[in-house]
């Protein structure tokens, strides 16, 4: 557990003609936060990608607990959560349903537990309609339950306050300071700083 | 929240053969919430079987020779047409990336998926496909050979399109390019197929046939998923 | 040292320095090799003694037809080494396999149609080697055509380089099921040309052209990957350079 950590080495990406990364490296332990900032097309979304090993770096490495991601990426995988822009939710299904299906495939899940993380982001009657019915901020609430559900060490969030009232980006900062709390690790690309205390926060910018 | 003994990294705790197994009912679950789209590529081949007669004659016992020919060639059609929903969504909603993502075998949950998709769509293409054989004039004792031929073919089929479905995903208007790409794949299905059909419509032995058929299904069923991985992950970079 | 040969040959300044180098000698060998071979086939080997002089299309058409089996294994072993070890020069040769192999492909079609028509008075049947030949243009086209779907030139190339190579296999499973398809109908094959005992005055100009189309694909393989890399390349600072001098 203690040897939690992530590491990335001089990553460089290019897309196209473009250099979005250029050498950017990255430490990151247990209990701690990565803030990842940066203007529109900086690349903020990119790193994560290459953080979770989707996308292939054409210089550099990433490291999970000391090794190289490469070597066993379905191992790194199961270890990692990573939240895109969009909640990753089927429209037709209710928040439930998609719990059951998107976390299930990763970890057994019962009903009570499916119930009492959508108890803990606020999910009242909503919770059994389709997701197609509700609202962004409904929807990133069920993807922050999932994100709990999943109980991995670390978390990859691509702006997970977006759509979120003040009452919903109070639960991202609980919920983060709590996964810190377990030892757990995060990275966050966010446009505004987060309101997190008590952690520990290591900054990155990105410039485009 | 989660007690802390939940955080313990380590491979993931669903056995594969349940995540295949959910992947699967999700994507029938999510089917029958919006029946339409399955009932139409089995309109289409209705629909197509229905020109043939009016195209060319009414007499059953000319329609007979072709029988075999149109009968696979509005069940390969219809394939196409319900091969572009296999990927579509999930690839839209970052479900497809969850899944990458899972720790899971991709090829094992794709293969999942178009096992899916094979008993939405082609396994009822199975039992029109007799239906349709019948209309065209063939004789009642040929059914259970039209039926084995047209449901080996579909599974088949249904492997061979999601190479072309995955593809093609995130390319606009992909529908044309699909069947330019899963035709040339699907010839050597269609071949195999047609004959045992047609030997069935003729009531002579139809094994051998059915046996090649067969063998392209286990191929697809080895190969298909591992190819359809490889091209979902390359669309995910 | 074997692998700074491999690294050599991924990379692009050098290719399109050594690819500059190659391609007269290549062209010249093809030239040379194609006039023998024409003038071998079409002035001085005998007429054949079934078909008269019309059969001498063969030396044409024949080459055309082996060139396009041949550019889809080129194609398709360079999809593999880019996939696999992710070279960028790889990719290159394959995107200027899939045209020309579509080329060489409809040719043999042609030149085929060419022969049948005034030789058996058909100008298409289908025979299991005709449909073979189809099939191969439709998958370079599939090929050609899913590149040109594709904006990004990196995906492009490695969701083309998949298709390639599933193609690939799929080509031993064409030949054979439209093998066994075809004697199930039993209709002779029109194609006889005295196979085994072909003389040596007509083999030598037949070989001299299939060396001369091979040479010549490779001659035209190198012009077309400096293009590629030129226009892949453009934004790198060794293009510059090349500019400049």
């Amino acid at each position: 557990m203690s040897n939690l950590e992530l590491r990335g080495e001089g990553l460089h990406l290019w897309r196209g003609d473009r250099h979005v990364l250029r050498g950017v490296s990255l430490e990151l332990r247990g209990g701690e936060i990565l803030q990842l900032t940066g203007s529109n097309g900086a690349g903020k979304t990119t790193l994560l990608r290459v953080l979770c090993g989707l996308v292939h770096p054409e210089d550099g490495h990433v490291f999970w607990r000391g090794e190289n991601v490469r070597k066993d990426l379905h191992a790194y995988h199961g270890q990692l959560a990573y939240v895109g822009h969009e909640p990753p939710l089927k429209a037709d299904l209710t928040p439930r349903e998609n719990l059951r299906y998107w976390v299930g495939v990763r970890r057994p899940l019962n009903a009570a537990d499916i119930d009492k993380a959508l108890d803990d982001v606020g999910a009242d009657e909503w919770r059994n309609r389709a997701v197609r019915t509700l609202s962004a901020g409904q929807r990133r609430r069920v993807a922050l339950a999932g994100l709990a559900l999943l109980a991995v060490p670390l978390w990859l969030l691509d702006e997970p306050t977006t759509n979120l009232d003040t009452a919903g980006q109070e639960l991202v900062n609980r919920m983060l300071e709590a996964h810190v709390a377990r030892g757990g690790l995060a990275v966050a690309a966010v446009h505004h700083e987060l309101g997190v205390t008590g952690v520990t926060v290591r900054p990155l910018v990105l410039v485009a | 929240m989660k007690p802390a003994a939940a955080l313990v990294p380590g491979p993931p705790a669903t056995p594969s053969l349940e995540a295949a197994r959910l992947v699967l009912a999700r994507d029938l679950r999510l089917a029958f919430r919006r029946p339409g789209e399955i009932v139409q590529p089995l309109l289409f081949f209705a629909i197509v079987a229905t020109l043939f007669p009016l195209a060319i004659t009414p007499e059953k016992s000319q329609l007979r020779m072709v029988a075999p020919g149109v009968v696979w060639v509005a069940a390969l059609l219809a394939s196409l047409l319900a091969l572009e929903f296999l990927y579509r969504d999930d690839a839209h909603d970052g479900a497809l990336e969850q899944y990458a993502l899972s720790g899971q075998s991709l090829t094992w949950l794709l293969f999942a998926k178009t096992a899916a998709h094979w008993l939405l769509t082609g396994a009822p293409l199975a039992i029109m496909g007799p239906l349709a054989a019948l209309a065209l004039g063939a004789p009642i004792a040929s059914i259970p050979g039209v039926l084995a031929s047209v449901a080996l073919g579909s599974i088949a089929l249904s492997l061979i399109g999601s190479i072309g479905a995955s593809l093609t995903l995130g390319v606009r208007r992909s529908g044309v390019l699909l069947s330019v790409l899963t035709l040339p794949l699907a010839i050597p299905v269609l071949i195999f197929g047609a004959r045992a059909t047609q030997l069935a419509i003729e009531g002579t032995d139809y094994t051998a046939a059915l046996q090649l058929l067969g063998a392209m299904a286990v191929l697809g069923v080895t190969l298909a998923p591992l190819a359809a991985a490889a091209a979902v992950r390359i669309s995910l970079e | 040292m074997a692998w700074t040969w491999f690294h050599r040959l991924g990379s692009p300044p050098y290719i399109y320095k050594f690819a500059a180098k190659l391609t007269p000698w290549f062209g010249w060998a093809a030239a040379v090799l194609i006039a023998g071979g024409l003038i071998g086939g079409l002035l001085i080997s005998p007429a054949d003694y079934q078909q008269g002089e019309g059969y001498r299309i063969l030396y044409v058409h024949a080459p055309t037809a082996w060139m396009s089996m041949q550019v889809y294994m080129v194609m398709a072993i360079a999809s593999a080494v880019g996939l696999i070890w992710r070279i960028k020069v790889a990719h290159a040769v394959a995107a200027s396999c899939g045209s020309m192999g579509a080329t060489f492909t409809a040719c043999a079609l042609a030149t085929g149609s060419l022969w049948g028509a005034p030789m058996w008075g058909t100008f298409w049947e289908w025979d299991p080697r005709i449909i073979f030949e189809l099939v191969l243009l439709f998958q370079f086209l599939g090929y050609v055509g899913l590149r040109a779907a594709i904006d990004d030139t990196q995906r492009a190339d490695r969701i083309s380089a998949v298709l390639a190579i599933v193609g690939v296999i799929n080509i031993p499973i064409i030949h054979y099921s439209v093998e066994w398809w075809n004697s199930l109908h039993q209709t002779a094959s029109v194609m006889k040309l005295g196979k085994p005992s072909m003389p040596l005055n007509m083999l030598i100009p037949l070989l001299m052209m299939f060396f001369g189309y091979s040479v010549l694909f490779v001659a035209l393989l190198l012009v077309r990957v400096r293009a590629e890399l030129l226009s892949r390349e453009r934004s790198a600072s060794w293009i510059r350079d090349v500019v400049r001098a």
